[in-house]
This record gives C-alpha cells, sequence and structure tokens, in this order.
C-alpha cells in the first residue's frame, strides 16, 4: 500500500508535468480560446437581454450553468480521449510495465483534467467579470462552492469518461459513445434556457445525468435567491443534486476500476503494434 | 550464474483451434543471455508477452524471479525491465524528464546492491543521448528514440530484462552500440537477458544460449556452436581435381583433408573447409520441423561426394 501511494504521488508529479505540456502546446490553446472566447463572445453579444422572472441579464444567468456544462464534458470526454489515444500509441503500456504504474497513471489524469478546467475557467469568468455588472452574487461562500462543485463535477463524471475510454476501441468510439451524447445532453440540460422548454419526457432524460443537476446546483451556488423562479418548481433543488451527483460518484468509481483493470490486462505490445496497424490503414 | 530466473514447463497458447505455443519447456539461469529465433508465426513474440506478465496463457507452468507473471504483485514488476517498441508514446516530453518521470516509480524498490532508479544523467550517458537530454522526444531520430526505449527498460535496474526485436531497424553502428549495452549489463550487474530476433548473426554475437522455435516447439536449446554440432555434426569439404568440383559432409574434416592429399597430391585445387555455421543449422532445424523430419533426414543422408 506505501509503494501504491508513492507510485500515486509519482503520478501527480506527471499531471502537473502533462499540465504545463499542454499550457505550452498550441492545438490545446487553440482550443481553449476557441471554445472559451466563442463562448463568451456569445454572452456578451446577449448581454442586455433579460431573463424573464429573474431581472438579471442572460450572461449572468448563463454562465454557472456553462461551468457546469463544461466541468461535465471535460471530465467526461477529455479522460476518454486520452485513455484510447494513450493506449493506441503505447503510453499506457508503459505505465503497466512499472510498479503500480497504472495507478500512477490515472492519478496523472485526474490532475491533468481537473488542472485542465483552470484556464477554461479564466476564459471564460474574466472578460464577463470585466464587462458585466455582476458575475457571483454570493461572496466567498459562492467562489468556494463553486470549487467543491467542480470537484463533485469530477467523482462524478470523470468515471463515466474512464469507462467509455477503457470500452472504445478507437478515438471514434469515444465520438459516439462519449462526446456526442454529452455534447446532446448538454442542449437539453436547462444550461441554455429553461428546461421546462423541452417536453417531459426530455426532463425526465436529462435528470438522470450529471449536467442537469450540476447546473442547477451551480446557478444556486452564484445567483441571488431570486433567480430560482427560473428552476423547476420555482424552487432551489441543491440536496437533490448533492445526492444525485454522489450517487454518480459512488457508481462510477465502484465500477471504473474493475474496468480499466480489465482493460489494463489485456494490453501487451502485440496489442499496441496491431492497432497501430489499423490505425495507419485507417488514415490511409 | 546458478538458479533458475526463469522457468517455463509445457507452455501452451492455442487461439481458437490454433495451437501458437505446443508444449515449450526451457529454463534461463542468472546472468545467462538467452535469445528466441524463429521464423514469423513460431510464437516467439507471444512467449515473451507471457513471461512479461501482459499475456495469459492456455496451459502449463511459468515462473519468472519465482513467481507466476500472471498473477504477479505490482512490486514484480520492479524486478523486470521491459524493452517496448515504442511508437510515439510521451512525445512532447523532453528525455531527461521522461526518464526521470519513469525512474521514480522504482524508487521505493532499492537496496544497497541494486539502488533504483539509475541514475538519470549516467543512464543517458550508457545509451549515447546525453546530447538529447533536454530534446522532445517526438524530436528523436528512429536510433535515438530506440536507445531511449532501452534506456527506459532498464531504467529500474532490472534483474531480468525483455527485448523483443530490439534492433529493428538499427543501422550496423547502433546495434553494435546496442551489443555493447547488452554486455555491460550482463558482465556489471548480473542481469539476465531473454530477446527475440529475427537476426541470425545477433542471435550468435549476443547469446549465451540460443532457442529456436518453430511450429510453436523449442526445436534447439544449445550454444551457437553446440547447435550447429547437433544439428549435423559434419564440415562441408569443397574442392576440385582436373576441373571437376566434388563436395563432402565429413565427420572428421581434418582426417578427410588428409586423404584428399594422400590421393591427388598436386593435383587437388580450390580446397575449402567450411564448418556449419548457425544459419545453416536454423534452416535445417525449421525446415525439419516444417516440412517433417523424416524426408529431411533421408536427403542428408543420401548426401556425399558427387
Amino acid at each position: 500500500m506505501n509503494a501504491r501511494s508513492h507510485a500515486i504521488r509519482v503520478g501527480l508529479r506527471r499531471g502537473w508535468t502533462e499540465f504545463l505540456i499542454s499550457l505550452r502546446n498550441p492545438e490545446d490553446l487553440a482550443f481553449y480560446l476557441m471554445w472559451g472566447g466563442g463562448t463568451v463572445a456569445y454572452l456578451l453579444l446577449n448581454r442586455n437581454v433579460v431573463v424573464e422572472g429573474t431581472g438579471l441579464a442572460f450572461p449572468t444567468v448563463a454562465l454557472p450553468g456553462l461551468i457546469a456544462a463544461m466541468t461535465v464534458f471535460g471530465a467526461t470526454v477529455g479522460p476518454a480521449f486520452s485513455l484510447v489515444i494513450e493506449r493506441e500509441d503505447g503510453t499506457l503500456l508503459r505505465a503497466k510495465a512499472a510498479p503500480h504504474g497504472m495507478s500512477g497513471y490515472v492519478a496523472g489524469q485526474v490532475v491533468l483534467q481537473v488542472l485542465g478546467v483552470v484556464p477554461m475557467l479564466a476564459v471564460l469568468l474574466l472578460p464577463c467579470a470585466l464587462v458585466l455588472d455582476g458575475v457571483m452574487y454570493q461572496g466567498a461562500f459562492g467562489w468556494f462552492m463553486l470549487v467543491v462543485l467542480i470537484l463533485l463535477g469530477f467523482t462524478a463524471s470523470m468515471p463515466i469518461g474512464l469507462i467509455i475510454g477503457s470500452l472504445a476501441r478507437k478515438p471514434s468510439h469515444v465520438s459516439t459513445w462519449g462526446m456526442f451524447p454529452v455534447i446532446g445532453l448538454t442542449l437539453f440540460s436547462g444550461i441554455f434556457g429553461p428546461v421546462t422548454n423541452h417536453p417531459g419526457w426530455v426532463q425526465g432524460v436529462v435528470q438522470v445525468f450529471p449536467t442537469y443537476w450540476l447546473g442547477t446546483a451551480m446557478r444556486w451556488a452564484f445567483l441571488p435567491d431570486g433567480a430560482k423562479a427560473i428552476e423547476l418548481g420555482g424552487t432551489w433543488h441543491t440536496p437533490m443534486a448533492v445526492v444525485v451527483l454522489l450517487a454518480w460518484s459512488v457508481v462510477g468509481l465502484l465500477l471504473a476500476p474493475r474496468v480499466l483493470r480489465r482493460m489494463a490486462r489485456r494490453e501487451s505490445g502485440s496489442a499496441v503494434e496491431a492497432r497501430r496497424q489499423e490505425r495507419m490503414q485507417r488514415l490511409g | 550464474m546458478g538458479d533458475a530466473v526463469i522457468t517455463v514447463r509445457d507452455l501452451r497458447m492455442r487461439y481458437g483451434t490454433n495451437d501458437v505455443l505446443d508444449g515449450v519447456d526451457f529454463e534461463v539461469l542468472r546472468g545467462e543471455v538467452v535469445t528466441l529465433l524463429g521464423p514469423n508465426g513460431a510464437g516467439k513474440t507471444t512467449t515473451i508477452e507471457i513471461l512479461e506478465g501482459f499475456r495469459d496463457r492456455s496451459g502449463g507452468e511459468v515462473q519468472v524471479l519465482g513467481v507466476d507473471p500472471v498473477s504477479a504483485p505490482e512490486q514484480w514488476r520492479a524486478g523486470v525491465g521491459i524493452v517496448l517498441q515504442s511508437w510515439r508514446d510521451h512525445g512532447k516530453w523532453r528525455v531527461r524528464d521522461l526518464l526521470a518521470h519513469l525512474g521514480a516509480y522504482y524508487e521505493p524498490y532499492g537496496t544497497p546492491s541494486r539502488p533504483r532508479p539509475r541514475q538519470v544523467d549516467e543512464l543517458l550517458a550508457t545509451v549515447g543521448l546525453a546530447e538529447a537530454a533536454d530534446q522532445r522526444v517526438s524530436r528523436l531520430s528512429g536510433g535515438q528514440r530506440r536507445r531511449l526505449d532501452v534506456a527506459i527498460g532498464i531504467v529500474g535496474r532490472p534483474e531480468v530484462l525483455f527485448l523483443d526485436e530490439p534492433t529493428a531497424g538499427f543501422d550496423p553502428e547502433a546495434r553494435r552500440e546496442f551489443h555493447d549495452i547488452v554486455h555491460a549489463l550482463v558482465d556489471l550487474e548480473d542481469t539476465t537477458i531473454v530477446l527475440t530476433t529475427h537476426d541470425l548473426d545477433e542471435a550468435e554475437k549476443l547469446a549465451d544460449r540460443i532457442l529456436i522455435l518453430a511450429d510453436g516447439r523449442i526445436v534447439a536449446d544449445g550454444s551457437a556452436a553446440a547447435l550447429a554440432r547437433a544439428a549435423s555434426g559434419k564440415a562441408q569439404v569443397t574442392w576440385s581435381v582436373g576441373g571437376q568440383q566434388y563436395v563432402h559432409a565429413a565427420d572428421d574434416a581434418t582426417a578427410y583433408v588428409r586423404s584428399l592429399f594422400a590421393q591427388y597430391g598436386d593435383e587437388l585445387t580450390d580446397l575449402e573447409v567450411r564448418r556449419t555455421t548457425l544459419e545453416d543449422t536454423y534452416m535445417a532445424l525449421v525446415h525439419r520441423t516444417e516440412h517433417g523430419a523424416a524426408r529431411t533426414r533421408s536427403a542428408a543422408e543420401t548426401e556425399g561426394v558427387r
């Protein structure tokens, strides 16, 4: 167990190194600027729209939900793509060859993906804070809850991402089974407008998944109490949100290690080589 | 030397109805360099991956460092080094950072006689990457990349090292340097090494012992010289008399040549005595396995003076 915690510490440092590498990587920076910048532009273009029933500007109401959506997206799709790509290029096999290397690898992924939220938050929050009248109405408590909810969002979503990444055989599977479903859920989870705009069955479906609950909890953490008028039934649902997110966390943290172990057991030099050949053919 | 680091008994591997390994037996002693030689599809990679603990087997017993690799605890990995044929992992990492990171996993397993991990800059110098230490991995040439693979394989100062086709794609100079590294590991640290190769010359240069794998079985096990003796025990004598060329496979080449001189005297020209090479042995053994033993044996017996 001591050796295992040593490997996890090695993995935490690995995550930090990978985060620094990603900050220097033009592709990752372009991703932050395009998605973050595009979202900010959309918000600021609608800054004079007032959300009915709250008296608040559209960007103020939408921002917490967008942070929630990006947290769930990053925590699910990020590790899923990492896992499938790094299984293909042999990174995972390297980890498997070292003592407790897989524990270190997963620890590194957690650090990398959680830290990956920080630049995105900066790109979203800084311009909005400068241009809008108000972003955070709950003061220090609200900022604290932002951090807590992001971490809760991660424990609820990241195991799903790791499971998708373990089951996917190639990156396009992650798009099909991870990225598109998450984007689809986001569209109907009350992030861009009240969830009551959608048919009842759609409301039922989105209430199974983390995005809706993290969104409503995030609005509770950011917005003045009056904003609850636009929530379902005109009230906050924070305790229920915490219960649902914790339930996802427990199920995910029970399942993910098993799925990861099963996936890792199958890794070998010839498995990597076979996927490499397959990839060569795919790319022509 | 002395104690067995690797023991394999009746190892079997079956995919569907295809027996890739069909009862493989061998032992590797501490400090030995053993080469697995064989045609494509003979089961070399499968065997080495089973020893690495990267693959389940269908049957038989396997022990590496006293433990069954399938159920080995993680600490077992500290004693086992694997040189992987990397493709493009960790491309954005700097060479020194990557070695330091992967080496750090071995820190809890160091002993006074086997400090772990290896000191990174010394290791970089050993494999000839000192000048590339601050480069990104993706900028390395193919040869440098393979040296990094070797460095990663030995950063934990393993007791047993596995290499699957380690010099594929090396130029002759890189191959030579690689051989020097292997010899140093064995001489200085008593490392046990198992490698696979297609290259007969490499097998002969590196290995204390060669295992020839054909058709899912070990068909020969011994030093290059012993294998050559076992395969035919004969040397090939060729000569010419009066423009006519002759060949004879002789048990005792010296006596045979003496008799040739006695018989032909000055008429004897173009005399050549050739020992059976590892290549001849290999070809004969693989051919014999693949085409059935009887035919090859009768062909060998009828071979004589033409």
